[in-house]
């Protein structure tokens, strides 16, 4: 039985008393690619920064590698890619060289330029982050996140405002790593599309968990028919069947 | 009188060498703290050392160690307002402006009750640098070296912090030790930047070199080195020409600042500097 890299239990958390989750609970096993859904204000980076130790929950527990959180302490193992970098809104005074040497715990020359190569931002190693393009600057910090080859990769919407071509890139990227190397991937995004084409598992939620398990048995259930209605369920379980890629 | 005969008055190199030191110690924490849009804190810092050196007078402290016993009070403000920004719903400002408030209001109510302004207080407000005892010049070196050394250890962890403190604290980066140390640093930087630009000014201390080098638009690392550079060159400059024309130092040295962030802000305009 392979092991649970993530598992959350009962996990409540609230801002100023009102519940933004409530009783959240559902496990992630090692090689596992979970896409985790929902309407805006769903609680979906609630979730995730509650994972990672940024909030703590009024109620429940996180396990991390087995470990609780609290006393957890092999961060290398996890990379991060946040929806918003506040650094990223002005003229941050650093280098994409010096941002990707954030994720790395030991600092060598050849993992910096294999990863920087495969993120294909070698060329702009020496450029200021603030002087990039929003595509460029997802791509520097998704290289921070992967330099130190973690076995747990955290996306929360990563993708917002790249453009076609790149978010292919970067979803094709990730799923390979999936594939070939067993890494663990939690992806929270609002397209479905890109969870029924990539990820093994589905979670949906709106403050509570509507429903936890594959993405055929999501298509499948009588019970997400009737929540969403048999049309909605439809466009959602096909945006990705088209030629392969989402809408 | 030449250069070579000033720089021969002991005193003359002792506010020198103390003025590099705190202007290296400044300006490297004011990086960190003008890109975490802390810049007044110095100025919240620098009202409470009113407070704390009008406390320290009127108990009766040595004038040679006031500087000293005005430190932990100024400490204990630094963590009161780091306190203040995390766990309550008060924003970074407003923060600093509580407990700035407080210490103004103690220095006044302080000076008040010792029958007015004293010249010892009064010296503190504008600052004096070539009155620098050898005790402050010492406290200076002692400080430097504590900056230093924090710096280039926790360097990793203080820039994830200033770049972005959610993901630092993904990266297993003790966020919280961190602010702390950088606040109590910057706590001492405010009491030893008095003593050069006197409390009025101390803010400039932590804040114009920094943004001097933030318009060369270069790497973290080098940013750093050049507000350290800036600062040190506006100090030099600045207690030189006071003795030459006998101007105030502290106020010197802060038009010396000012002169090289429009300098470098002109010249990006002119010359393809990168913007």
């Amino acid at each position: 039985m392979s092991m649970n890299v993530i598992s959350v239990d009962n996990l409540t958390f609230c801002y100023s008393g009102l519940e933004v989750i409530s009783d959240i609970s559902f496990a992630v096993k090692k090689g596992d690619y979970l896409g985790i859904a929902g309407p805006n204000g769903s609680g979906k980076s609630t979730l995730i920064k509650n994972i990672l130790g940024i909030l703590q929950p009024q109620k429940g527990h996180v396990n991390i590698f087995g470990q609780p959180l609290t006393s957890f302490h092999q961060w290398n193992r996890i990379g991060y890619l946040p929806q918003r970098i506040s650094a990223l809104n002005n003229h941050f005074p650093s280098t994409v060289e010096e941002i990707v040497q954030l994720g790395m715990k030991k600092r060598t020359p050849i993992a910096l330029k294999r990863t920087l190569e495969m993120m294909g931002i070698a060329h702009l190693a020496a450029r200021l982050i603030g002087e990039l393009s929003y595509g460029e600057q997802q791509r520097t910090m998704l290289a921070r996140a992967l330099i130190s080859q973690p076995d747990l990769l955290i996306f929360d919407e990563p993708t917002t405002a790249l453009d076609p071509e790149t978010r292919e890139i970067f979803y094709s990227l990730t799923d390979e790593m999936n594939r070939t190397n067993g890494t663990t991937i939690v992806l929270v995004t609002h397209d479905t599309g890109v969870i029924g084409k990539y990820a093994c598992n589905l979670l949906y939620l709106d403050k509570k968990v509507i429903f936890s398990g594959t993405f055929e048995d999501f298509c499948a259930s009588p019970d997400m028919a009737g929540f969403f209605g048999p049309v909605s369920q439809h466009m959602i379980c096909h945006q990705h069947d088209k030629s392969g890629s989402n809408i | 009188m030449g250069i070579g005969d000033i720089l021969n008055y002991e005193f003359v190199q002792r506010a020198i060498l103390a003025g590099i030191l705190i202007a290296a110690i400044s300006s490297i924490l004011g990086v960190f703290l003008v890109l975490r849009r802390f810049s007044l804190i110095g100025d919240g810092l620098a009202h409470t050392t009113f407070g704390s050196v009008a406390i320290v007078i009127l108990l009766g402290v040595s004038p040679a160690y006031i500087t000293l016993a005005a430190l932990p009070l100024v400490m204990l403000s630094s963590l009161a307002i780091l306190k203040l920004t995390h766990s309550q719903r008060i924003h970074g400002d407003a923060a600093i402006g509580i407990v700035s408030s407080l210490g103004i209001a103690t220095g006044i109510i302080l000076v008040s009750l010792s029958n007015g302004y004293n010249v010892d207080l009064f010296s503190y407000l504008f600052g004096n640098i070539l009155t620098v005892t050898q005790t402050e010049l010492f406290l200076s070196l002692i400080v430097f070296i504590i900056v230093a050394a924090t710096v280039i250890i926790f360097y990793d962890d203080l820039f994830a912090v200033t770049f972005d403190e959610e993901l630092a604290q993904t990266m297993g980066v003790k966020t919280k030790r961190i602010n702390v140390i950088l606040f109590l640093l910057t706590a001492i930087a405010a009491v030893l930047a008095m003593k050069v630009a006197g409390i009025m000014l101390v803010s400039a201390m932590l804040i114009l070199p920094p943004l001097t080098a933030l318009q060369l638009s270069i790497s973290f690392r080098k940013t750093i080195v050049a507000a350290a550079c800036f600062s040190i060159l506006s100090v030099i400059c600045g207690i030189i020409l006071a003795f030459l024309l006998n101007l105030p130092a502290g106020g010197t040295i802060v038009i010396f600042n000012i002169g090289f962030l429009l300098f470098i802000f002109g010249a990006k305009k002119i010359l393809p500097l990168p913007r």
